[in-house]
């Protein structure tokens, strides 16, 4: 099952690299991470994806709680939650390709932020399986270049992750 | 008044209570090394080696019931990197230490210089935290954190890594009085919901075991647990981290568990429906196969590490917290409640477990042409009383000294038990003597073992430690010979101890006495003779059976049920023996 976990932790150099070093060590997957710091400066933001059985999700928070940079977490998949991810995309576009693009990015409700006379440049948010529908649904070769910010999420509700 | 960083982090250990640190010198610790000479608060213990001083203040820590941490000072580089296996046995054994790193100045970092590694990057997987202090104004409050972090909740070791430029610049000096970290709050107390659960668990059994490992000791829960223990009446082991935590001449101490225990006490694992672990954490040679593991058992777990909790065995109820105050409110639940432990079940099951104790899995055949190392093991067990501080190094001899010697106290037992560091025991014994200047204190090592750290030698006659060498010696990598004899078809690769030196000789080259036993007949009177040198470092050479393997033991795959209690002896075969 695939698992979104988000952690505060303190914004100080080599955090990242603690919570990178542990899964690497722990042997525990990375699916995606992003991280950025927080309107309190003090404090940084991460969202990790991570793919695994529920003792292996429970061993990752219990392991990620442990590192003294960590101030707190919370695991989004256990409730209602909001997932987005922004794509990036070169496009091949050129005839009638520039119009099916065009109407595909509509589809999505992407929009193009660069064009050229055989390119399109699309900019696309939403879940990951939404961004992975619109990858699938241009043709390999007409693909030049994606790039994925990884996934960034909060939870719907009243559900907070703050101090 | 200013002081200069290297001051305030002297000063700083001093007002933390620090009376030894070990350590090493070098260019990049160089302010720090003349803040120690300008003070007597704290004493430098110069080690020959930086592996020798992190064992060294491993061990110091680990004897001291007081919980505080041993501390390490070692320059950039080379004395960083030769720290790092003495921090990962630490960090293993979850040991409070503070490792305190001389780093190339500042506007250097990250240019290759001269005796520069990336102390930070290296040592991260190994520590429970580490620190790269900025900011000379932020020495003191690290140095404060560092022993915070090392001491409290599952103990670790702790880096701080200090440029030179920081040490030299100067401000005022203030060490903190209180501490609180938004991301560090580890915690002790148990709930009470889950403590209620596991008391009506633990006296709904029939067939209980009370299996506790080096928590128990590093929280100082012993007297808890033994009371606790008593109480019910059901049986105990212990891990090989755990010795001492538990009286061993207790007959309600079925001994240690694992690989190379006891058969009752893994017979018990095996059988048990209620099992209570505290401060232990299921490790491989533990367990044995995890598939084959306790197929009964309904397991409560008691830890200060929730990581700890369900990481390797799926456990009923989970209990966060220390060891001392979890036993103490479970034993308060047992007091408040009518129910008593069914007596009958009780005692058809401690006939089985005495059935099984019969077999005598740690017996040993003492006569024969050559000296059995278990033979001397017991013998200093008894010469000393069963009183004295025991480091070992790592292998056979390891583990015949922790069935031999007979634990009834915690903290006396001093081995590196999770990384299985050779060259681990003679500077902790170093750090041992030093903490208990009285007690006797011996190293129980071998001839591989001991060559690992034995330069070791020059600081304990420096400092005049009367330590107590007795070495195993049988010419081989004992545990490495006896996995060729049984998995490698008797391929001892690599395994046999060449070219070994006289070990009188080099004992007395370094100004310590050096004795050499051969015969069996000789071994008691050189003992006493050892014993009786009250004010000198001795090291007995013991040349032993080098045929001679640890027995019984739980073979790779195998379960509880599994052992192999002596050589030759099939699964089968013991089983029979047991029904017979």
């Amino acid at each position: 099952m695939r698992h979104i976990i988000s952690v505060l932790l303190e914004n100080e150099s080599g955090a990242l690299s603690r919570v990178a070093g542990l899964f690497s060590a722990r042997g525990f997957n990375i699916e995606s991470l992003t991280v950025a710091p927080t309107d309190d400066e003090t404090l940084s933001r991460m969202t990790i994806v991570t793919e695994g059985g529920g003792d292996l999700v429970e061993q990752v928070t219990k392991q990620l709680n442990k590192l003294v940079d960590v101030v707190k977490l919370m695991e989004l998949t256990e409730g209602p939650h909001i997932e987005r991810e922004l794509l990036l995309v070169k496009v091949r576009a050129m005839g009638s390709a520039r119009d099916e693009v065009k109407r595909l990015v509509d589809i999505f409700r992407g929009r193009i932020v660069d064009v050229t006379d055989s390119i399109y440049t699309v900019e696309l948010t939403g879940a990951g399986d939404k961004v992975d529908a619109f990858i699938d649904a241009i043709r390999p070769e007409d693909i030049i270049e994606v790039v994925r910010s990884g996934v960034s999420g909060i939870a719907r509700g009243d559900r907070a992750l703050k101090l | 008044m200013e002081m200069t960083g290297a001051d305030i982090l002297i000063r700083s250990l001093s007002d933390e209570g620090v009376k030894h640190i070990f350590g090493y010198p070098g260019g990049a610790a160089l302010h720090i090394y003349d803040a120690i000479y300008k003070q007597d608060k704290v004493q430098h213990i110069l080690t020959r080696h930086e592996q020798g001083a992190t064992h060294a203040a491993d061990a110091y820590a680990r004897a001291d019931d007081s919980g505080k941490a041993g501390v390490v000072l070692v320059t950039s580089g080379p004395g960083v990197t030769n720290a790092v296996t003495g921090i990962a046995t630490a960090y293993m054994d979850s040991i409070p230490m503070v490792v305190i790193c001389g780093q190339v100045p500042t506007h250097l970092i990250g240019d290759d210089a001269f005796q520069e590694v990336d102390t930070v990057g290296i040592t991260r997987p190994c520590v429970k935290h580490n620190f790269l202090i900025k900011d000379v104004r932020d020495v003191a409050s690290t140095i404060k954190k560092a022993f915070f972090i090392a001491e409290s909740g599952r103990p670790g070791p702790v880096v701080v890594d200090v440029p030179k430029d920081i040490t030299a610049q100067t401000c005022e000096y203030l060490y903190p009085q209180h501490l609180t970290m938004r991301s560090y709050s580890p915690v002790t107390k148990g709930h009470p919901k889950q403590i209620k659960k596991a008391v009506e668990l633990l006296l709904g059994a029939k067939r209980p075991i009370i299996y506790t490992g080096g928590g128990v000791v590093l929280g100082n829960a012993g007297d808890k647990l033994t009371e606790f223990v008593r109480r019910l009446g059901y049986p105990c082991t212990n891990t090989l981290m755990g010795l001492g935590a538990f009286p061993a001449s207790d007959p309600l101490f079925v001994g240690m568990l694992g690989m190379h225990g006891t058969y009752e006490a893994n017979m018990c694992m095996y059988e048990c429906d209620v099992m209570l672990a505290v401060g232990a954490r299921f490790d491989d040679r533990v367990t044995g196969e995890l598939a084959k593991f306790s197929p009964n058992a309904r397991i409560i777990h008691v830890d200060i590490d929730p990581s700890s909790i369900g990481k390797n065995v799926s456990v009923e109820v989970p209990i966060v917290g220390s060891a001392e105050s979890v036993l103490e409110d479970m034993m308060a639940a047992l007091n408040e409640t009518s129910t008593q432990p069914d007596a009958d079940a009780l005692g058809q099951w401690w006939e089985q477990i005495n059935r099984w104790r019969g077999l005598d899995s740690f017996g040993f055949d003492a006569d024969g042409e050559f000296i059995k190392p278990q033979r001397v093991v017991k013998m200093l067990c008894d010469q000393t009383g069963g009183d004295a501080y025991i480091t070992s190094d790592v292998g056979q001899h390891q583990m015949w000294a922790a069935q031999h010697y007979r634990f009834d106290k915690p903290r006396r037992w001093i081995n590196s038990g999770g990384l299985g560091t050779m060259g681990f025991g003679l500077p902790a014994a170093m750090g041992v003597q030093l903490l208990h200047p009285k007690a006797e204190v011996a190293c129980i090592t071998g001839e591989a073992s001991i060559q690992m750290c034995i330069q070791e030698l020059a600081a304990i006659q420096q400092y005049e430690l009367p330590i107590k060498i007795v070495c195993l010696n049988n010419r081989f990598m004992g545990m490495v010979r006896q996995w060729q004899e049984f998995f490698y078809d008797r391929r001892y690769s690599n395994s046999y101890m060449d070219s070994l030196p006289d070990f009188v000789k080099l004992a007395e080259s370094f100004g310590h006495v050096g004795m050499r036993v051969e015969n069996s007949g000789d071994l008691e009177g050189a003992m006493k003779e050892m014993l009786g040198m009250k004010n000198r470092a001795v090291f007995l050479d013991v040349v032993t059976d080098q045929a001679e393997n640890v027995y019984p033991m739980i073979p790779g795959g195998a379960g509880h049920n599994e052992m192999v209690l002596k050589p030759g002896a099939q699964t089968d075969d013991m089983q029979e023996r047991e029904l017979a």
